[in-house]
């Protein structure tokens, strides 16, 4: 039987009692107060055990909230750490538009002094073909052009290179992409912690366990891109030279 | 020579796709997980596979297990690019069997430098 409840049977035995004290002429007054009284403590004992019941789970749910280490992690570790991530990305992107900009502002001299020596030579190509051009014009723009083909050759390549940096700058996305994820996760833990935090305040607490994500055999925690000063491990390699080596060390 | 590229970014499966066609290379598709991407190898001959590590649904050393796992793949060249960078990852993937393995940031060069190396072992 649930002790929280009022003893049912004992109840029946107090109350029969009671109808036997009345109906009798006998039973004094104060003997009747004296059992409804007891009738009465029946029903405040239980209220007591169920009450003392609440205090004691709210009491357990606050301590072992508090003893969850993940919380002092979050706060300590976790959200100093996803600013620092944050902080990684805001520069990434920030090199990321200055190679891009930078690359624009080189090229654009570039392609407008090619575009204005094609248009010298159009004219020059206009008089020559109206038979404008004196001899000795004409061996100057025969220079003109051997030299555009040259510079030609010279920008189209500066401006290729160009290309390829404003294309290789654009790998931030998938890196601060992941580093966003992480963070986005982090939140959602917070998130789920806060609202245990309430349902502690509010009501007994629904005692959920979350079950640590099991790795399968042959899997290892993934850890993203690695954010300078933040090396997840020791066992982390600085740069491609590093990969090189270890890789060497494998026979590749 | 057709390549695959699986990446779950976008951006990334697109630079990636640039600079192998400013290394000769214009015959490439893409993929954006390993669930996506071994059906496109099992029926597509492709000659060399470029892949990232983490990706949702199926990650890229999975990818390389089936791949390896795999009688009509099994001497597939892959490339692995990816931001994972420690020690253990590495040679776990070259204990799978991967032929080159580049860490993102990475630079057009360093992609060149691997195909080029990876192309000389199989051919040499």
């Amino acid at each position: 039987m649930d002790d929280s409840q009022i003893n049912r049977d004992l109840l029946l035995e107090k109350a029969q009692a009671l109808v036997v004290s009345l109906e009798s002429a006998e039973t004094s007054n104060e003997e009747l107060e004296s059992q409804i009284e007891e009738i009465n403590n029946l029903r405040d004992n239980s209220l007591f055990k169920e009450l003392g019941k609440m205090t004691r789970e709210i009491h357990d749910s606050i301590m072992k909230f508090r003893m969850d280490s993940r919380i002092n992690d979050l706060a300590e570790v976790d959200i100093p750490d996803a600013k620092d991530r944050l902080e990684y990305v805001i520069t990434m992107t920030e090199n990321a538009a200055n190679t891009a900009m930078g690359v624009i502002e080189e090229g654009t001299p570039v392609a407008e002094k090619l575009a204005e020596q094609a248009g010298d030579l159009r004219q020059q190509w206009d008089k020559f073909r109206r038979r404008e051009l004196s001899q000795d014009e004409l061996r100057d723009m025969g220079h003109h052009v051997e030299d555009f083909f040259t510079e030609t050759e010279q920008m189209m390549s500066k401006l290729l290179s160009g290309f390829t940096e404003i294309l290789m700058a654009q790998d931030f996305q998938d890196l601060t992409g992941q580093i966003i994820r992480q963070v986005i996760n982090l939140v959602n833990e917070i998130e789920s912690n806060l609202v245990q935090l309430i349902k502690i305040q509010g009501e007994n607490m629904v005692k959920e366990e979350k079950p640590a994500k099991q790795l399968k055999p042959g899997e290892t925690k993934l850890e993203g891109p690695q954010v300078p000063g933040k090396e997840t491990s020791d066992e982390v390699m600085k740069g491609q030279d590093d990969v090189d080596d270890l890789l060497a060390s494998l026979g590749f | 020579m057709k390549i695959l590229i699986v990446d779950d970014f976008s951006t990334m499966r697109r630079i990636i796709k640039n600079l192998l066609r400013d290394l000769g290379f214009n015959n490439t598709e893409e993929a954006d997980d390993g669930n996506t991407g071994l059906p496109k190898l099992q029926s597509g001959n492709f000659d060399f596979l470029v892949t990232d590590w983490n990706m949702p649904g199926m990650t890229g050393i999975d990818l390389l297990r089936a791949v390896r796992a795999d009688d009509k793949l099994k001497d597939l060249p892959v490339l692995m690019v990816t931001a994972e960078a420690k020690k253990e990852q590495i040679v776990m993937a070259a204990q799978e069997g991967v032929n080159g393995y580049i860490v993102k940031p990475f630079t057009a060069q360093t992609l060149k430098e691997k195909i080029d190396k990876i192309f000389e072992r199989i051919e040499g």
